[in-house]
């Protein structure tokens, strides 16, 4: 039966065909495959194109370059954050959703033709939205924040995108229900289905904060409506656009358990821990859109205290935990394949040959110390006023949606191509260094963005020598090294970039075909159990609490929290330093 | 593992591990720490952004903002055109933002503090002073009014850091910080 195909779970006339996958033993249906392809792909095309567009931002960026015309530079920034921060991320986790529900719960897809409509319509709005922006009358950036005007397309292609994943949340929650009412799985959802959910609940308040302020913006720009309150624009659109980024994290977390069970066998510590980690970023991640707020006149100081920090830092409670469970379940898992010795054994000895599982820790690493320190310290409500829209910015959401989500992505892809479109990965050892090329590229962006940030130079921004000013200015010199640099690793992240696409769309063309002979081979190295020593008994199955030791994982969560709280006094330090204001 | 539904259907009944809990007690704490790190810096800290806001209309602004600087003008930038404009200390000081310029500039006294009033005649602009490194979006429509203290002296300039449009990257703006008692005395080193 591996990879026959045959008709099961006859529901009201609808005939759903399965196949059974010869690594996991889950069976596949077809129709959500299919889906699921067309998604992947659509995702790695936006991705191309993005990733090309913003590898012209940093060599712009790049004083001794400085590649682009000023009117270019701002078209092709405003175009580079579209298609990469929405059409790149959303696409891919459109798939991610789909694979989570039927393929994980072992079910069939609800409605396949609508969810072929709401795909379409993101490919129709995602490519309106790039039309408007070439036509160069829409150079308002991601953000367009008004009262700068795009032309109407701009947001009609927004629009329509935005509904198009609404349908394929809608699927999602259908195929749940499905797979409930056909009890196709045994209890409880597993963990990444779980992590799923979360991401798709938090999607549809996003998806509703944008419906609420980019129809009027709509309307606005056809003449409908005479005004749109700016600042009342800018708290209702980062509604979206900052929780836009917690589907992301929801998403690349549950990418990162996903991985780690594939390849490792890799367990939750506690299914109740990171469970409830999940549910404190659907209770408080929704909030923030406060971090693009805190430098504004007329909202209140509590307002913004309590929304910044989610609650009381309570979903970023939620990430300093599964910071934690998630080494912390890698760790045991190796310990229980045997690899006991010392504190790191199982570290080393981790399959750092298979990009899958070197892409999903460095995103783990990069996600936690990069985006996820700088995250906290400019969403600190005074701290802000040092950082806010300096390139310390874009330095902070590079950490975590590049070196983060798309990092976790790419290593989820190298698993998608045997187990989803049956292909064998061609160029192995591209492959194995593609992760390590995107990730240390992607890492030298945002620390070097973070940088220039910190000596205060602005982001969005062409010419930061400001030779045509009246009133000249120049940032310290070494904003001008941050900035070089920053060039240089955009180069790299570039390449590995390529890499990732040209190796993918190989493989889907021209990959040896998996099957049940060399499917297990296919999703590449991973470690072999070593003979049972005394003390790897000492790793109990998750949950069993006081029989698991994981010392790596306390030494590394330790290092973590030492660097952070070093980091956060010493920004309050500088705050201190600054003109007193009231 | 993670992809299958957990082993023990009663998994929320699973006692937690000893060394996870103390990391998520660490993390809380740490959290209602950070919460009440900026409380208490609105309390004791000496850098609060004030929540001192006003509807204006744009016009209004500039009417006011243009008395204000024919009244303390006390001589032009260079050869730029642009005025400088040195208010008394303790009292107002208004600075436009309009695409693409920040306007007039500004001579203020070391140690003194002023009432800054901040507001667009046109889109959103990033009020980002350097190379102190203060940033403040500025919006049109609202007037925003923080008093500020310059601790240091010398030429301080003013960038646009809230993209604008296609003329973003030139536009600058410039505070002058003289020392104590020198207000309204002949500029020093003009242009820049």
């Amino acid at each position: 039966m591996a990879t026959a195909t045959g008709e099961v779970g006859v529901i009201a006339g609808i005939a759903a065909r399965f196949r059974s996958c010869p690594v996991t033993g889950l069976k596949v249906d077809l129709a959500a495959e299919r889906l699921i392809k067309a998604n992947a792909v659509a995702a790695v095309v936006f991705l191309a194109i993005g990733g090309i567009l913003g590898l012209l931002v940093a060599l712009t960026r790049w004083p001794a370059v400085h590649l682009l015309d000023a009117d270019s530079f701002y078209l092709v920034l405003t175009a580079h954050g579209l298609n990469v921060l929405l059409f790149w991320i959303i696409f891919f986790e459109i798939a991610v959703l789909y694979f989570a529900s039927a393929v994980l719960l072992n079910c069939r897809l609800a409605t396949p033709q609508l969810a072929w409509l709401g795909f379409v319509l993101m490919v129709v709005g995602a490519l309106l939205t790039n039309w408007a922006v070439l036509q160069g009358d829409s150079t308002v950036m991601f953000t367009s924040y008004v009262p700068l005007k795009a032309s109407p397309n701009f947001y009609l292609g927004l629009i329509l995108f935005a509904v198009g994943a609404l349908i394929g949340c809608a699927v999602f929650f259908g195929t749940l229900v499905i797979a409930r009412e056909e009890r196709t799985y045994e209890g409880s959802v597993p963990l990444v289905t779980f992590g799923a959910i979360t991401a798709a609940i938090i999607a549809v308040f996003t998806i509703a904060s944008g419906a609420i302020i980019l129809i009027p913006t709509w309307l606005w720009s056809l003449g409908y409506i005479a005004h749109i309150d700016s600042l009342m624009y800018k708290l209702v659109w980062w509604g979206m656009g900052h929780s836009s980024q917690q589907i992301n994290v929801s998403a690349h977390v549950a990418v990162w358990y996903a991985i780690a069970g594939l390849l490792l066998g890799a367990k939750p510590l506690s299914e109740k821990v990171s469970r409830t980690a999940f549910f404190l970023y659907i209770l408080f991640l929704q909030l923030a859109c406060a971090h693009h707020l805190l430098v504004e006149p007329s909202l209140s100081a509590e307002w913004k205290v309590f929304n910044t920090s989610y609650a009381l830092y309570l979903a970023v409670l939620g990430s300093l935990i599964h910071g934690m469970t998630v080494p912390g379940s890698i760790e045991a898992a190796q310990r229980r394949n045997g690899y006991t010795r010392g504190i790191f054994e199982w570290l080393r000895k981790a399959p750092w040959a298979n990009p899958a599982f070197s892409a999903m820790f460095m995103s783990l690493v990069f996600f936690g110390v990069i985006g996820g320190i700088s995250g906290v310290v400019l969403g600190t409500e005074q701290l802000n006023i040092m950082m806010h829209n300096t390139l310390y910015v874009p330095g902070h959401f590079h950490g975590t949606v590049v070196t983060g989500t798309t990092l976790a992505f790419m290593g989820l892809t190298y698993l998608v191509l045997p187990l989803i479109f049956r292909r064998r990965v061609v160029w192995p050892t591209l492959a194995k260094w593609q992760p390590y090329l995107f990730g240390i590229g992607a890492a030298g962006i945002s620390l070097f963005m973070l940088g220039a940030g910190t000596l205060g130079v602005s982001r969005r921004h062409w010419d930061i020598t400001f030779s045509d000013a009246l009133l000249t200015f120049d940032y310290a010199p070494a904003a001008h090294l941050m900035l070089g640099l920053n060039g240089i690793f955009a180069i790299l992240a570039a390449v590995g970039g390529a890499l990732y696409v040209i190796i993918t769309v190989a493989t889907v063309l021209f990959g040896e075909k998996v099957d049940e002979k060399n499917a297990l081979a296919a999703i590449g190295p991973i470690p072999t159990r070593v003979a049972e020593t005394g003390s790897s008994k000492n790793v109990a199955e998750h949950g069993s609490e006081g029989l698991f030791h994981l010392p790596g994982t306390y030494v590394l969560i330790t290092v973590f929290f030492a660097a952070f709280v070093l980091y956060y006094f010493v920004n309050w330090k500088y705050l201190s330093e600054l003109w007193p204001m009231s | 593992m993670a992809l299958q539904s957990p082993e023990n259907r009663l998994w929320w009944r699973e006692p937690i591990a000893r060394g996870e809990l103390m990391w998520i007690i660490i993390a809380f704490l740490w959290g209602l720490f950070m919460f009440f790190m900026m409380i208490y810096w609105h309390l004791e800290g000496k850098q609060n952004l004030s929540p001192e806001s006003y509807r204006v209309d744009p016009e209004n602004y500039l009417a006011r903002a243009e008395a204000w600087a024919e009244k303390y003008k006390i001589g032009e930038e260079g050869d730029t055109g642009y005025p400088v404009v040195a208010p008394p200390p303790g009292g107002d000081a208004y600075i436009v933002a309009r695409t693409f310029e920040w306007w007039p500039v500004l001579q203020l006294e070391r140690g003194q503090s002023y009432r800054l009033h901040l507001s667009s005649l046109d889109v959103q602009h990033g009020f980002s002073l350097q190379p102190v490194n203060m940033n403040i979006q500025v919006h049109p429509g609202l007037e925003h009014i923080i008093t500020i203290t310059p601790i240091e002296s010398g030429v301080f300039s003013i960038v646009c850091n809230e993209y604008c449009g296609l003329g973003h990257h030139v536009m600058t703006g410039r505070i002058r910080v003289v020392e104590p008692g020198q207000g309204g005395a002949a500029l020093p080193g003009q242009g820049g």
